[in-house]
């Protein structure tokens, strides 16, 4: 049986997550692609602009990382509060 | 072998692989394969979702964008990757949990009103036109260039194809056939990519290879800002999109828009269980980032190349420039689709190809005898599938990469007409104004949409309002606008009730659509524009592409005004809310 404060506090972790998560998310593409692109383009990654790096290559690996670490944290926590499925 | 025969061999191959697999998935399950999901494992599911999402946007056209926006086309990149973080965190597991048929069905439950699910259709079937136009552009560019014809007759071949292919339907629901043509398309794309790295850089990965040095010990992107800047192009690396707040708001309204599209977010309800919504969005990313961090790559090699064709030797001296009469078969065979243009402007028999709009250096290209840029015509959707001939690859990688784009653009156009058309027969006509329809004129109702669909589509895309991946920007930005807000306010928001969801739908739909249609024509027709579509004259310098992030933000405004002045949702849907965000307990996908 799920309890009514095992919800709220189930949900709260879970915003609590999904915030973490777009913080970087937001990071990444935004602030280092677009926003900072500029002052982040003097450090070089080999051949590449870091800025420019961030906005064609850099952000998309993190994003597929950050996907991948909010499943599996949500699978922990699905079964911390004993709301997973089965 | 010749390069045409080459084409239709192994473009039918392809399509007899996927026939194939239609004939055999169906026949060995029978039955079983409509209990959806089932068996599919996220892995298996992901793969077919990216199938289903990339299309000829991603294919054909977006490596050609980046090529001439640099890095202003990085808002491609990160727009239509980013989209599934806010699809798996906000969306997908909670509709997965709520475990119904269609967007528009999601939305009548949950705001307990046909008029929001009515609203729901309209501004599915929006996007979803919209987008098909962005796809009757690249499949015109396919065909035109493989059956050697003009864009038109590609463009009339490929719509009969799209129709036969789609009301044959049943091909798309069989995730085997997707993940066939997910196979064909990313080995299309990423073998020319690999040849290509290796040529300039020596390096076999395109995504290092980008960051490489060349033969000569300069790296390949500081080679290629210092060729198009000598031509008086923008710097490669640093050319931005318009302004930042453009460049913020494009990214954005892709973003969301991704996770707003009715023919992605469906794939999520297939899924066996919610943990798997999570891990597929995950599992589709990976296989779409294959692709997406190969396209930076493919575009700047693309740019470089075409560059160095044409600019032989030093810029401004008599014999830099290539000789017309011994420009490359490549040019010739795109010529004639009328898609790639050559004119002898100051009859030197050399083709220079530079900025002429940059008036500093077309008055030092004057001086040099230059009479304008005689490259009248370079479509930047010609670029992917120009680049392996461009590169002088094999012929069989060229003919490769013709049926990887006729595979994103089939399987995207034929799942978003099934969209349309689902939105029409189930939602409008069998849930709304005729529930006593027989199933055999749900059907019937079904093709006549797709047919009317396809129709319409092929017509604007005839004149498109802009290249195809721009077309589909403005189809993620009406996505943007309508679905995605209300959706994750259902979810978010206990209080978001049926008022503040239909006139925060209409709202954003509204506005984005007025936005489009003042800069690229009323309905897209040319010359019915109220203002001419430049910088100039945008709203604080976002351009139509880029209007659907604020129009989401209308629509969540709107929203969440009108739902907190008015009354609350019943108990019982309050209820539904608190349910849908517990995974435990969801019942068995439902078939498609």
């Amino acid at each position: 049986m799920i309890t009514k404060d095992n919800r709220a506090a189930y949900w709260k972790d879970n915003l609590r997550l999904v915030l973490i998560c777009l913080a970087i998310w937001f990071v990444v593409s935004y602030l280092f692609g677009i926003l900072l692109v500029d002052p982040l383009n003097s450090i070089r990654l080999g051949g590449y602009k870091l800025g420019f790096w961030f906005a064609q290559q850099g952000s998309i690996y993190v994003f597929v990382v950050l996907i991948f670490f909010y499943a599996r944290q949500m699978n922990k926590l699905d079964q911390k509060y004993d709301v997973h499925e089965d | 072998m010749e390069l045409k025969t080459m084409t239709y061999i192994v473009v039918g191959l392809t399509f007899a692989v996927y026939i194939g697999i239609a004939i055999w998935s169906r026949a060995s399950t029978t039955g079983e394969f409509y209990v959806a999901g089932k068996g599919v494992h996220p892995v298996a599911n992901g793969m077919a979702t990216a199938a289903d999402w990339m299309s000829a946007a991603s294919f054909i056209s977006m490596a050609g964008l980046i090529a001439f926006l640099g890095y202003g086309g990085s808002v491609f990149l990160m727009g239509w990757t980013g989209g599934y973080v806010l699809l798996a965190m906000l969306l997908a597991p909670y509709l997965r949990k709520f475990g119904k048929f269609t967007v528009p069905e999601f939305v009548g439950e949950r705001y307990y009103s046909q008029t929001a699910r009515i609203v729901a259709v309209i501004c599915l079937i929006v996007a979803s036109i919209t987008y098909v136009i962005g796809q009757m552009k690249g499949i015109g560019v396919a065909f035109s260039r493989f059956m050697e014809v003009d864009f038109a007759t590609g463009l009339f071949v490929g719509m009969g194809i799209v129709f036969i292919y789609a009301v044959l339907g049943g091909m798309k629901g069989i995730t085997y056939t997707q993940i066939a043509q997910y196979v064909v398309l990313i080995f299309a794309y990423t073998i020319p990519a690999i040849f290509i790295s290796l040529q300039l850089t020596g390096n076999p990965i395109p995504q290092l290879g980008l960051g490489s040095e060349m033969a000569d010990g300069t790296y390949l992107l500081d080679k290629l800002d210092q060729i198009v800047t000598d031509l008086g192009f923008r710097e490669y690396t640093t050319s931005p999109n318009g302004n930042m707040l453009n460049m913020f708001l494009y990214t954005l309204s892709l973003m969301i828009g991704t996770a707003g599209l009715p023919h992605v977010i469906i794939r999520f309800f297939t899924v066996p269980k919610v943990r798997d919504a999570r891990y597929s969005a995950g599992w589709a990313l990976v296989f779409i980032a294959i692709l997406y961090t190969t396209a930076p790559a493919v575009g700047a090699m693309a740019r470089l190349n075409l560059t160095n064709t044409i600019q032989t030797g030093e810029v401004g001296s008599p014999t830099g420039n290539l000789v017309a009469a011994e420009r490359p078969d490549w040019m010739e065979r795109w010529e004639t689709t009328g898609l790639l243009g050559y004119e002898d402007k100051n009859g030197d028999g050399r083709i220079q190809y530079y900025n002429d709009a940059d008036a500093d250096f077309a008055k030092k290209a004057e001086a040099w005898g230059w009479q304008g840029n005689e490259m009248t015509k370079v479509d930047r959707d010609i670029m992917v599938l120009a680049n392996p001939e461009i590169a002088s690859l094999p012929n069989w990688v060229i003919a490769l990469v013709a049926a990887g784009g006729i595979a994103a653009a089939l399987s995207t156009a034929a799942g978003l007409l099934l969209a349309i058309s689902s939105a029409i027969s189930h939602d409008l006509l069998k849930g709304v104004f005729a529930p006593q329809i027989s199933e055999k004129n749900e059907l019937l109702a079904s093709r006549i949409a797709m047919a009317f669909a396809i129709i319409v589509a092929g017509w604007l895309g005839l004149n498109p309002p802009g290249f195809a991946a721009q077309v589909v920007a403005l189809a993620f930005g009406l996505a943007a606008s309508s679905i995605f807000p209300v959706l994750m306010m259902g979810i978010f928001d206990k209080r978001a009730n049926s008022a503040g969801a239909i006139a925060g739908m209409l709202a954003g739909l509204s506005s984005t659509l007025l936005y489009i249609f003042w800069f690229k024509g009323w309905f897209f027709v040319p010359g019915t524009e109220m203002l001419a579509n430049k910088p100039e004259n945008w709203l604080l310098g976002i351009s139509p592409e880029a209007f659907g992030a604020v129009g989401a933000l209308i629509n969540f405004g709107v929203a969440y005004i009108v739902s907190h002045s008015t009354e609350p949702p019943p108990e019982h849907i309050q209820h539904l809310v608190e349910d849908i965000r517990v995974p435990r307990g969801a019942g068995a996908s439902v078939a498609h």
